[in-house]
């Protein structure tokens, strides 16, 4: 990295591919170089810097300001006016919630450990990751620490999974370690699919290194050498930084054969999924890095014990490892001083649908939902009400505006807490029918049911048929009791959670906006519900 | 013909002997054909590279929506229908797509340009609703938006 004055950060995802960031980036540059500034202002490529749906956004380091919808027309004033002569160009800039240098500009407090890097640096730069501190946790761990040692400072920390069941990683980790089997796998679940959450993406698109270097020192803490990252198949850009990451750090030796020069070897594989949802379940993941499908398997055993190729096997979730190298470089004293005494460190959260400022945030465990909505997200559009949020996805629960307070973390929400990992967080105006969102969860499930088990193939299937006869008008009083019959079943007989986990969302819908379930059934026919029928014609 | 056999073995030859390969290769040798399709000839290499039963092949490709056994259009067009583009107006973006390509969801069009299909949550909510015409992902959809992207993708024939 050379020393430069001003850094302009652009965000590189499909996003902003969308947008037209490749004619953005070569009329900054001209426009840099025409004035004479490319020995003092870099123009760096880095992963989203977190604000979405505005197009083209970048950043100007170390003024803070950040830019939304620029076009390359706007190249030459943001150059000339900012860069030269140190005026930001009001007209285009947004205020934002990323830390900046100027509180003025901060919506609300995140607290960034997990996306520390994303938007900051380059991240096909393995030096930029090495100059943020990366790698240090890994060359300390393989130099100085024992794998006991490593296993005790994760321990301490009270990491848990945030892939949806908050298991404590430490705990998993040393399942595997205890394990008599000697051949064991380290595999990171990047099959990213419940909907309305990319924040996995990000991270690989943003930050691949510390995915490699937390991998890295699991396999040391458990005594495996290959570690495998699943991810799908339809995320082109994670796999393409991914597998330059994994080059340049084996030719840099903090991966591959003698990590740091120690007698610790460990390989990084990539490998594409290829459209199951199901996949993110980890047994059906394991099954589908063997080459087969993704039907789940019957736990017990589990992956600790009988994972890959019947092995012991390490699966965490993308930002469950991402949280690893600052905790061993850091100290598991400094992770607990983040979030709840129960749930410790952080959580990374995509808002979106009514609300002013959709994006990435990274807040303390324990924040509430009011502060995410209102203060991050900027509240809901002007002169819109809150009608309800869906958290969690497809696999999520539906609140109403009076639970705004509870607490984000795996405790406070009890049942309700597999809604967490996924960390969507989706805000329904007035405009939005409840109905007619959860038609639209339950067509989600049916199509991904992998359909190895009756309870969630058929389950899926009839529950699709009463919620279309609910947003149709030919719905009989006992239909709702019938839904919640079939979901109490599927959650009590389905195979894997996918279909245990519909549960949460009809049963949530249904305790929150029962008048408006009872309204479809007996009052005026719902026009968002009629338009919906019409357009799906016979699917 | 022969030429695309020797293309295939040498597809092939870029991944490991061994089942966990499979997906990758499967990936790469539907992308290989122009219709968008593995035929049985690459489930039969497939079955032989990685050393798994053809019938193996056959059921983990049937399994995954990225995969086809039926020939499709040259592009493929998917629309995402999870609830936050439904919530921005995925049916709108459908109808449009439906008027404009003259074909229902699962459908090629005639002239075997393109295929539209549904699909699960791409990742990019942020632009809902999103399509994805192969590799790119177009968000931020209106009937306007729909056309002029399938015309550009017309123009490139």
């Amino acid at each position: 990295m050379s020393l430069a004055r001003a850094h302009v950060l652009v965000g590189v995802d499909d996003e902003a591919r969308l947008a037209g960031v490749e004619e953005v980036l070569a009329a900054l540059r001209a426009a840099i170089a025409d004035l004479g500034l490319e020995g003092e202002v870099q123009v760096v490529e880095t992963g989203s810097l977190g604000i979405s749906g505005r197009g083209v956004v970048l950043a100007v380091q170390p003024d803070g300001v950040y830019y939304a919808g620029v076009t390359p027309a706007d190249a030459r004033p943001i150059a000339e006016e900012h860069l030269l002569k140190g005026r930001p160009v009001a007209r285009l800039r947004l205020p934002t919630t990323a830390p900046v240098a100027r509180p003025a500009d901060v919506l609300g407090r995140q607290t960034r450990v997990v996306l520390a890097n994303c938007g900051a640096i380059n991240p096909e730069r393995i030096e930029e990751y090495i100059a943020t501190g990366g790698y240090e946790a890994l060359g300390r761990a393989v130099t100085a620490l024992s794998p006991d040692d490593v296993l005790d400072l994760v321990k301490r920390s009270g990491l848990r999974g945030r892939g949806g069941a908050g298991f404590p990683t430490g705990v998993k980790w040393s399942a595997v370690r205890t394990a008599s089997d000697p051949e064991r796998y380290v595999v990171c679940n990047a099959d990213e699919g419940e909907p309305g959450t990319f924040k996995d993406r990000l991270i690989l698109e943003g930050d691949p290194h510390r995915l490699l270097e937390a991998m890295a020192i699991a396999g040391y803490a458990v005594g495996a050498h290959v570690g495998i990252i699943y991810v799908r198949g339809e995320y082109r850009l994670s796999i393409a930084r991914l597998e330059r990451a994994i080059a340049d750090a084996e030719a840099l030796g903090v991966l591959g054969e003698h990590v740091f020069d120690t007698d610790f070897s460990f390989r990084v594989e990539v490998r594409p999924g290829a459209g199951a949802y199901v996949c993110g379940e980890e047994t059906a993941l394991l099954e589908s890095l063997e080459g087969k499908r993704g039907w789940p398997r019957i736990r017990p055993p589990y992956p600790v014990t009988y994972g890959l190729w019947g092995k012991p096997t390490v699966v965490n979730n993308v930002e469950t490892l991402a949280n690893v190298p600052d905790i061993i470089r850091r100290g598991p004293a400094w992770y607990r001083t983040l979030g709840t005494p129960g749930c410790p460190g952080t959580k990374v959260y995509t808002i979106l649908g009514n609300v002013r400022y959709p994006g990435l945030v990274e807040v303390e465990m324990g924040t509430t939902l009011r502060t995410l909505i209102y203060e991050l997200g900027g509240g809901l559009l002007p002169g819109r009400t809150l009608h309800g949020v869906l958290i969690g996805g497809a696999a999520g629960a539906f609140l109403p505006p009076r639970e705004l307070d509870v607490r984000l973390d795996f405790d406070a929400l009890a049942e309700r807490a597999a809604a967490l990992g996924s960390g969507a967080v989706l805000v329904l105006d007035e405009s939005a029918c409840m109905v007619d969102m959860l038609s639209s969860v339950l067509r989600f499930f049916r199509h991904e049911s992998c359909g190895q088990c009756a309870p969630c193939r058929s389950g899926t299937d009839v529950l699709v048929r009463l919620v279309t006869s609910l947003q149709a008008g030919t719905a009989d009083a006992g239909t709702l009791d019938q839904m919640v019959r079939i979901v109490d079943a599927m959650r009590a007989a389905s195979l894997c959670p996918l279909g245990q986990s519909v549960a949460l969302p009809v049963r949530s819908a249904l305790a929150g906006f029962r008048e408006e379930f009872d309204a479809h059934l007996t009052g005026a026919a719902c026009p968002r519900c009629q338009a919906t029928v019409h357009a799906r014609g016979s699917h | 013909m022969k030429e695309g056999t020797v293309t295939k073995d040498a597809i092939a030859s870029r991944h490991p002997r061994s089942p966990e390969a499979l997906l990758a290769l499967l990936h790469d040798l539907q992308t290989a054909n122009a219709g968008n399709y593995l035929t049985p000839d690459d489930l039969a290499l497939a079955a032989s590279h990685v050393g798994l039963p053809l019938s193996a092949v056959r059921d983990a490709a049937t399994f995954y929506s990225m995969f086809s056994l039926r020939p499709r259009g040259r592009h493929i067009v998917r629309l995402c229908e999870s609830p936050n583009c439904h919530l921005a107006g995925a049916w709108s973006a459908l109808d449009e797509l439906r008027r404009v390509l003259g074909v229902d969801i699962g459908e090629t069009t005639p002239d075997g340009q393109f295929t539209l299909e549904l699909t699960s949550c791409l990742g990019a909510c942020g632009v809902a609703p999103v399509m994805m015409v192969d590799d790119e992902v177009v968000g931020n959809l209106t009937p306007t938006r729909v056309r002029e992207t399938l015309g550009r993708y017309r123009g490139e024939r």
